[in-house]
């Protein structure tokens, strides 16, 4: 096997796919990344093209590169070293070539030589499932991004640390909760069906680093198979070998997480009593600042009055700060104690310039929105609730 | 150091014997020991007239009865000693929030703020008002109990102690700031704390008898004496600094409860029903106090006495039985794996948190929150006990798990519902990863205490125990033997009763709770009627019977509250002597006395076996040094000890 590649273009390939390679693979095969290089086809402009591909037996990585191919070939070759390789080497065309068992990859003048992994032994990767729609890359991340804050990190609870993907028409809907708070996004895209319905609950994690990782292409394909039958599996698309150049395509396909999602419609209250609208950017700085005296899962406290909010936190002998700032009420004062990093974790995904806070009675779930202006509804695409903390004097219902 | 006489050490005399005087009109002002009335029983408490014959604590019951053979010899009444601590513990707080509690009897309290608005200049004034304060808790300790108290006022711990000693019984010595030195300083070098026959000896040889003698010696001299960090502490009390405060620091660090069955548990559902009873207990009692915890601890004691334990923290402090029960479910089958890997069979369980806040994160998907959220956590919640009720109280009505010793089976709840046959009754628990074990409600055995209490073929009447009889009324055993037992019938509000002898085997008499006619007697003397219904002096949840225990398979003695260990002793039996390699008393039993209470007790019965003490353990060691008693039977470890002529027997 020999190609040629360009260093960006490989390291950048390298870096993706080596990324979901597991730190403790359960079969030292797995440790490594597949290269798989294919002779032109005769196009114009294709010189052929390199595949690398990697994982774990949850989530596979598929890379397409565009590559001068000179003798095809497949081989396996260690990842994280390759990655740590790759990103050092000189800004020249980097040189792959096999020798018996060992690669040969030279850069400018560095020159390295590797033992290659059995690749007769590497598992078969999942196939792609059909496709089911697209959605926009940005549109794709950003949704998750806002959503995954809320999700369990805690494995003892899988189901918790799954994203939940609903999948109705025209609208997708992203939910996830650690059952102290909860986030739900809204979203459109293009099913290939105008009438599909279906659900699957996605490893949180997976999702955030794909979404991420897929933003090099404008659309992102969705490819969903099994679905509720536990043993299903998504894959993502973005871009494609032909007409994606040399950064080529990307590929991702996960395993799903079984078992049934909380049902999480119901934990919203149907009308609230109090609103709170506050300025978003400088009301997540004042609860920056008084958070620093909280530690990780002491409250911070928001007392709404009549055109303010003042924050606390810390107590008793130890350190302690407040900050008041405009706030606009709507009902009755209301005080109402939260995890700081909670707070915060959803404040920071609101990107309208109100946020609004809706609550019923302060030992109940709140609410969080963004609201583009005072005198806008607030957007009900996104919503974050969060459980309060119930702090001394305060009863338990 | 303090500039006024501000803190209170308050000792109530010859404790035990006294509430035993008290309680028994009979023997007031007769000798009176407390302690293990067999021959090979010691002495706990010898009131002032048996210490008249040379009677004391620690003394073999043997040698007491020789040397005071017309005493009466009573075997102690936790219950009763423990109600009437509460109420006196109950009367210092009054006085003030910094009481700290050194055992039953012993308590420090800090009167500062009374001092306040005396003009702080003036310590005799502030003198006089140390002994007004002391004199009026006397007082009241007096009127409200019948006890005496001996008080000593100081401007330090140490002082204040030393003082409140100077004058028993029923004396009162304050030491006016200033004057320390001078009152020290005459003294014996045994009056110090910690100073017990071993170490005066040891100072003796390098020239110390008195407190003056020892503020001669340097540092480097009183360690190489008695071993670096006692030297340190010897050469800072021989000058009167002791700048401790008052210490009320009983935070809580961990809730936990935990139940030994009488019978291994064999099937992993009763097991399970186990736990899940545990965990309401331990939700209720975290409640109760307010708070939440982080970690979930549980325990899991096999036939063979395998003890393993697990734990799990979760990010936020819940104290909702739902997650709490979750966690142990998922914690439950490998522990219980680990401690039945050679034997089957689990003879204990326990569930704990520990990381106590005082905030609960609250949870959307939380059992108790009602119809708008959904019950995800165990759809059946509502089959188990308080888990619907946010304000669970642990003092409802719950058969036999609570009342007593037994750790029984799980009751049926009170519900509303017609309840099936217990012993049909299974419920399909769904766990976390949606399997389902099946959780039965069975008749179980009585847990092994209980049996042995309930155990009323074989009741054993000993004197001092209180009965009741239906015809004679109220009384105690003063004997029994051969069939037969006498009882004076008498009250604590009678005058002195007439003795009756009676079968041991009537029908009529029965054994009654010490604790419960402490409180009546209480209740008399502050004027209310016993049928007030009033309970004087529940300080804590539960008033409970603390007993301690030798338990030879784990090679331990264990002090129990109530159905719950409070902690152990672990010693190792090394020919005729016991070696003492560990005390722990558990954190939510800190600070009550318990710690004292479990080695005084540990120790009788070692000297009572015949058994020389080796004290590797620290906290045992610091107690013999405090209680010089038991020198006689004490082999002190050979390293610490540079003077190593006290090792071997004497």
């Amino acid at each position: 096997m020999k190609f040629r590649v360009e260093r960006d273009v490989l390291s950048e390939a390298v870096a993706w796919t080596a990324r979901s390679l597991p730190s403790r693979p359960a079969a030292p095969v797995l440790a490594g990344l597949v290269f798989e290089a294919v002779e032109s086809e005769g196009g114009e402009g294709d010189n052929g093209s390199v595949t690398l591909s990697g994982f774990d037996y949850e989530v596979s990585s598929r890379a397409q590169i565009g590559a001068d191919v000179t003798e095809p070939g497949r081989i396996l070759i260690h990842g994280k070293l390759l990655a740590d390789i790759a990103k050092s080497l000189p800004n020249r065309p980097v040189e792959f070539s096999t020798e018996g068992s060992k690669v040969l990859v030279s850069c400018g003048s560095s020159r390295f030589t590797l033992q290659t992994l059995p690749v007769e032994d590497y598992p078969a990767l999942p196939t792609m499932p059909t496709a089911t729609g697209a959605v926009t890359a940005s549109g794709l991340a950003s949704a998750v991004s806002q959503v995954a804050i809320a999700a369990g990190r805690d494995d003892t609870i899988p189901m918790l640390t799954g994203i939940r993907v609903e999948i109705e028409g025209e609208k997708i809907t992203l939910v996830a909760t650690d059952r102290f708070r909860l986030a739900v996004r809204e979203l459109q895209w293009k099913p290939e069906q105008q009438d599909m319905s279906a659900t699957s609950l996605i490893p949180s994690k997976v999702l955030s680093d794909t979404a991420k990782a897929l933003t090099g292409g404008d659309w992102v394909t969705l490819a969903l198979s099994g679905g509720d039958a536990g043993e299903g599996l998504i894959g993502f698309q973005s871009g494609d070998g032909a007409s994606s150049g040399a950064k080529g395509s990307r590929r991702m396909t996960s395993r799903l997480l079984s078992g049934e999602f909380v049902k999480y419609r119901s934990l919203f209250p149907s009308e609230y009593n109090i609103t709170a609208t506050v300025e978003t950017a400088p009301f997540l700085e004042a609860a920056k600042r008084v958070s620093l005296v909280a530690d990780r899962t002491s409250p911070i406290k928001l007392a709404f009055t009549q055109g303010e909010v003042t924050l606390e936190a810390g107590a008793g002998d130890e350190a302690q700060a407040s900050e008041a700032m405009d706030a606009v009420l709507d009902g009755e004062d209301i005080s109402v104690s939260f995890n700081p990093s909670f707070l915060l974790d959803g404040l920071q995904v609101i990107d309208t310039q109100y946020a609004q806070l809706s609550f019923t009675v302060a030992s109940k779930p709140a609410v969080l929105m963004g609201r583009p202006a005072l005198d806008a509804p607030p957007q009900e695409e996104f919503r974050y609730l969060m459980m309060p903390l119930r702090v001394p004097g305060q009863s338990a219902g | 150091m303090r500039s006024l006489p501000s803190i209170l050490h308050v000792d109530l005399d010859a404790f035990y014997a006294s509430v035993e005087q008290l309680h028994k009109p009979s023997l007031r002002g007769k000798p009176v020991v407390v302690g293990g009335i067999g021959n090979r029983g010691v002495v706990s408490t010898a009131s002032y007239e048996a210490r008249a014959f040379g009677v004391h604590s620690a003394l073999a019951t043997g040698i007491a009865r020789r040397r005071a053979p017309n005493a009466a010899y009573l075997i102690p009444r936790f219950g009763a000693y423990q109600v009437y601590s509460e109420r006196v513990m109950a009367l210092m707080h009054e006085l003030s929030p910094l009481v700290e509690p050194l055992s039953l009897d012993e308590a420090f309290i800090d009167i500062s703020h009374l001092m306040e608005p005396i003009d702080r200049q003036s310590s005799r004034n502030a003198t006089l008002k140390a002994r007004q304060v002391a004199d009026d808790l006397r007082t009241r300790i007096k009127t409200e109990t019948g006890l005496t108290a001996s008080i000593g006022a100081g401007s330090s711990k140490l002082i204040a102690k030393i003082a409140s000693d100077a004058e028993k019984p029923d004396g009162l010595v304050i030491i006016e700031p200033g004057t320390e030195q001078t009152w020290l300083d005459p003294l014996p070098v045994r009056a110090l704390w910690g100073v017990g026959p071993a170490t005066a000896e040891r100072l003796r040889k390098i020239g110390a008898t008195t407190v003056a003698e020892l503020r001669t010696l340097s540092h480097a001299e009183l360690t190489a004496a008695v071993g670096a960090s006692y030297g340190a502490t010897l050469y800072a009390i021989a000058r009167g600094q002791d700048d401790r405060d008052v210490s009320t620091d009983r935070e809580l660090k961990s809730v936990s409860v935990e139940d030994t069955f009488a019978e291994d548990l064999l099937d992993p559902a009763t097991i399970t029903a186990h736990m899940d009873d545990l965990v309401t207990r331990l939700s209720g009692r975290i409640r109760k106090a307010g708070r939440s915890g982080r970690t979930i601890t549980i325990k899991v004691r096999g036939h063979d006495f395998t003890t393993v334990s697990r734990s799990e923290t979760t990010p936020n402090p819940t104290d909702d039985p739902a997650a709490i029960r979750a966690a142990t479910h998922r914690m439950l089958p490998g522990a219980v794996a680990a401690a039945t890997q050679l034997t089957p069979g689990v003879r204990l369980l326990g569930v704990g948190l520990t990381g106590l806040a005082e905030w609960a994160q609250l949870d959307l998907f939380s059992a108790e929150e009602g119809d708008d959220t959904l019950d995800f956590w165990d759809r059946d919640a509502e089959t188990a006990p308080g888990d619907s009720d946010g304000d669970f109280d642990m003092d409802m009505p719950r058969g036999v798990v609570e009342g007593s010793a037994a750790p029984a089976a799980p009751q049926p709840p009170p519900d509303p519902d017609p309840q099936p046959d217990p012993a049909d009754i299974t419920t399909p628990v769904p766990t976390v990863e949606g399997e389902r074990s099946p959780r039965q409600f069975g008749p179980l055995p009585p847990g092994t205490r209980g049996a042995v209490e309930a155990a009323g073929a074989e009741r054993r009447l000993l004197p001092g125990q209180d009965v009741t009889h239906d015809e004679f009324g109220g009384g105690w055993v003063q004997g029994s033997g051969l069939g037969r037992v006498t009882v004076r019938f008498e009250r604590p509000w009678t005058g002195p009763g007439r003795i009756k002898t009676l079968r041991s085997d009537d029908p009529a008499l029965r054994l009654t709770d010490a604790a419960d006619l402490a409180r009546e007697a209480l209740e008399l003397l502050a004027g209310r009627g016993p049928d007030d219904g009033i309970s004087i002096g529940d300080m804590t949840d539960e008033p409970a019977k603390t007993e301690v225990v030798d338990n030879e398979l784990e090679d331990r003695f264990e002090i129990w509250h109530g159905d719950r260990l409070a902690g152990f002793a672990a010693y190792r039996r090394r020919g005729d002597a016991t070696v003492f390699v560990h005390t722990q008393i558990e954190p939510e039993f800190e600070g009550k006395g318990l710690a004292s209470v479990l080695a005084r007790r540990a120790l009788d019965e070692t000297v009572a076996r015949g058994q020389a003490i080796i004290p590797v353990c620290p906290f045992i060691a610091a107690y013999l040094r405090k209680h010089p008693e038991y020198e006689e039977h004490v082999r002190w470890p050979a390293p610490d000890s540079p003077a190593g002529d006290h090792s071997g027997d004497r």
